[in-house]
């Protein structure tokens, strides 16, 4: 046990009971519930200093103009960033995903350049890539991954040559929960002058992460699924890599000057925030951080690693049950797929719902991995801060009702 | 509800025996249906002889909700008239349609209460997200019966 089961209390979503039963809420990886620290932060800042940014020259947008930025600076020591300019916001993982790919890569990919990604992708790191390179006649290229689900890293160093000019890569994947070793990965794509994009939807909200040693060009991620609102994220940058990449969506905040025909750009990070940004939400998303900061980033990964190691025990027991990803906790995050014999897990949602239990089923946004796998769709459990072991003890009763409903075993 | 409700024995069996899986030799009319969302699958093939059902498949693959339905679908509409199936395309949704009545209890007037094996489904209405599953060999199938009418 790690000790964070007093952190439950601070989530409304989580006292409530559905059907007379408690929330075991394990879908954290799909979105994680908000803190009262982070809704009190978004409603107190409407209620005092709400104005828009970077416009006015009264008091009140001043203070937004402040708070703004603020959360931008909050944000970017939370990664360990040496300078916020180095962090533009953005809607959320998939559309800093589109900016690097359309603003960096449309800008400087060429025919015959190979984009290397890998086969656990998350669509958000793999449709941009093909748009592109359906652009600019860049190919797309895929590393495989072991049989005991983890990236194969020979195969990565084999495909690496002078005309990879982007590695892709997730810093977890959502599907097995495999974590791959970024530095080093880092180090390969170095060495052939690529460009290294780390997707880091699932790996910044569970595990601590520092920019400065991660090797990575570009860092992704979503302030939803690190108990931050939804309508905001983060991209992380190299500055070099920042003053190379076009903006992706033009309009107001974003220009230094505009001519009737031409226009010149704002300084990075704002030539990336094109419109009015979501300012309440970069409030909420730096509290979050606050609140993740305040658990430490090793208690977290610490408390998903024994609530792991402890789902994954539970599960082998369980006949018939089959799970998708590392059995090292060592390399792989909080979140388990699986199956259950021939039990589709759509069904397996519906009897595991009716139990209080939230995990998802589906293709996870990772339709290409699914066919590796050679299944249509997988269960899959997710934790975060707030999970508990009672919350596993619950998923494993309701796949015991599961099988017997089903006459598995 | 419970859980055995909506899982009759006679939806698993369906589920794990479906009926008329094997793709037909000569097919009048082809359909595929896809729930995007949960990605689920239904191909409907017909055969029609005298403007009556002759041969069927229903070839897919998902929960046992949709694989199920689609099963059952094949024994009800073969040796139907085109116009039978129709008719019955129309029962099944109105037995599927939450909004149609407020009471949810398995009544034997519903519209849905003649349908035999079929009616076995009406406890996915207490799980509105599952109906599309429930729906998506009918939906599939209309699309196969449209084709016939083109043609
Ligand atoms: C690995 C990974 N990448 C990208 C995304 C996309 O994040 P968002 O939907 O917040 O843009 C997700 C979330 O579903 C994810 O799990």
């Amino acid at each position: 046990m790690s000790g964070l089961e007093h952190l439950r209390a601070d989530f409304p979503v989580l006292q409530r009971e559905i059907g007379g039963k408690p929330v075991h809420f394990l879908d954290s990886a799909a979105s994680s519930q908000k803190p009262t620290s982070v809704l009190e932060a978004m409603d107190d800042f409407y209620r005092c200093c709400y104005a828009n940014v970077h416009r006015g020259a009264y008091a009140l947008s001043v203070e937004s103009t402040e708070r703004y930025e603020a959360a931008r600076s909050r944000v970017a020591s939370f990664i360990n960033a040496s300078d916020p300019t180095q962090v533009a916001f953005a809607r959320g993982a998939t559309s800093a995903l589109n900016l690097i790919a359309h603003g960096w890569g449309g800008e400087h990919l060429r025919p015959g350049d190979r984009v290397l990604l890998t086969e656990m992708e998350h669509h958000a790191n793999l449709v941009p890539w093909q748009m592109v390179a359906a652009r600019t006649g860049a190919r797309l290229d895929f590393v495989p991954l072991t049989d005991d689900y983890r990236l194969d890293l020979e195969a990565l160093e084999q495909k690496l040559d002078d005309d990879v000019a982007v590695v892709g890569v997730t810093g977890m994947s959502n599907v097995l929960g495999t974590i791959p070793p970024i530095p080093r990965i880092a180090e390969a794509a170095r060495t052939v002058g690529a460009l290294l994009v780390v997707d880091g939807a699932q790996l910044v909200p569970h595990q601590p992460v520092d920019v400065q040693t991660l090797g990575a060009d570009f860092l992704v991620f979503s302030a939803h699924k690190m108990l931050g609102p939804t309508g905001i994220g983060a991209l992380w940058g190299r500055p070099e890599r920042l003053e190379e990449m076009e903006p992706y969506e033009g309009g107001g905040e974003m220009i230094a000057d505009v001519q009737l025909h031409t226009s010149t750009w704002a300084a990075i990070p704002h030539r990336f925030e094109a419109g009015t940004p979501p300012i309440a939400e970069a409030v909420g998303f730096a509290a979050a951080v606050d609140y993740l900061d305040k658990v430490g980033m090793d208690q977290v990964a610490a408390h998903d690693a024994d609530l792991t190691a402890y789902a994954l025990q539970l599960l082998a027991e369980i006949p018939h049950v089959t799970v998708y990803g590392p059995a090292d906790v060592d390399a792989r995050g909080g979140v388990i797929s699986f199956t259950m014999a021939d039990v589709h897990p759509h069904d397996l949602a519906t009897i595991l719902d009716q139990q209080g239990v939230s995990v998802r089923a589906g293709h996870h946004c990772a339709k290409p991995l699914m066919r590796r796998l050679c299944v249509p769709a997988t269960a899959r459990a997710s934790f975060y801060v707030y999970n508990t072991r009672t919350d596993v003890d619950a998923l494993v009763e309701a796949l015991g009702v599961a099988s017997r409903i089903f006459g598995v075993g | 509800m419970s859980l055995e409700e909506l899982y009759r024995e006679v939806i698993l069996d369906h589920y794990r025996n479906p009926r008329h899986r094997k793709p037909l030799d000569r097919a009048d009319a082809h359909a595929e249906g896809v729930n995007p969302l949960c990605g689920d699958e239904v191909t409907v093939e017909l055969a029609v002889t005298d403007g009556r059902i002759s041969d069927v498949a229903a070839i897919g693959q998902g929960c046992s909700i949709s694989q199920s339905s689609a099963s059952m679908m094949t024994d009800a509409i073969l040796g139907k008239t085109v116009e039978e199936v129709r008719d019955l395309i129309q029962r099944f949704k109105a037995m599927m349609d939450i909004d149609h009545e407020a009471d949810l209890g398995l009544d034997p007037d519903r519209p849905g209460a003649v349908l035999g094996d079929l009616e076995a489904l009406q406890g996915v209405r207490r799980y509105p997200v599952r109906i599309k599953c429930a729906n998506l060999p009918w939906t599939t199938l209309a699309q196969a019966l449209d084709q016939l009418s083109a043609s």
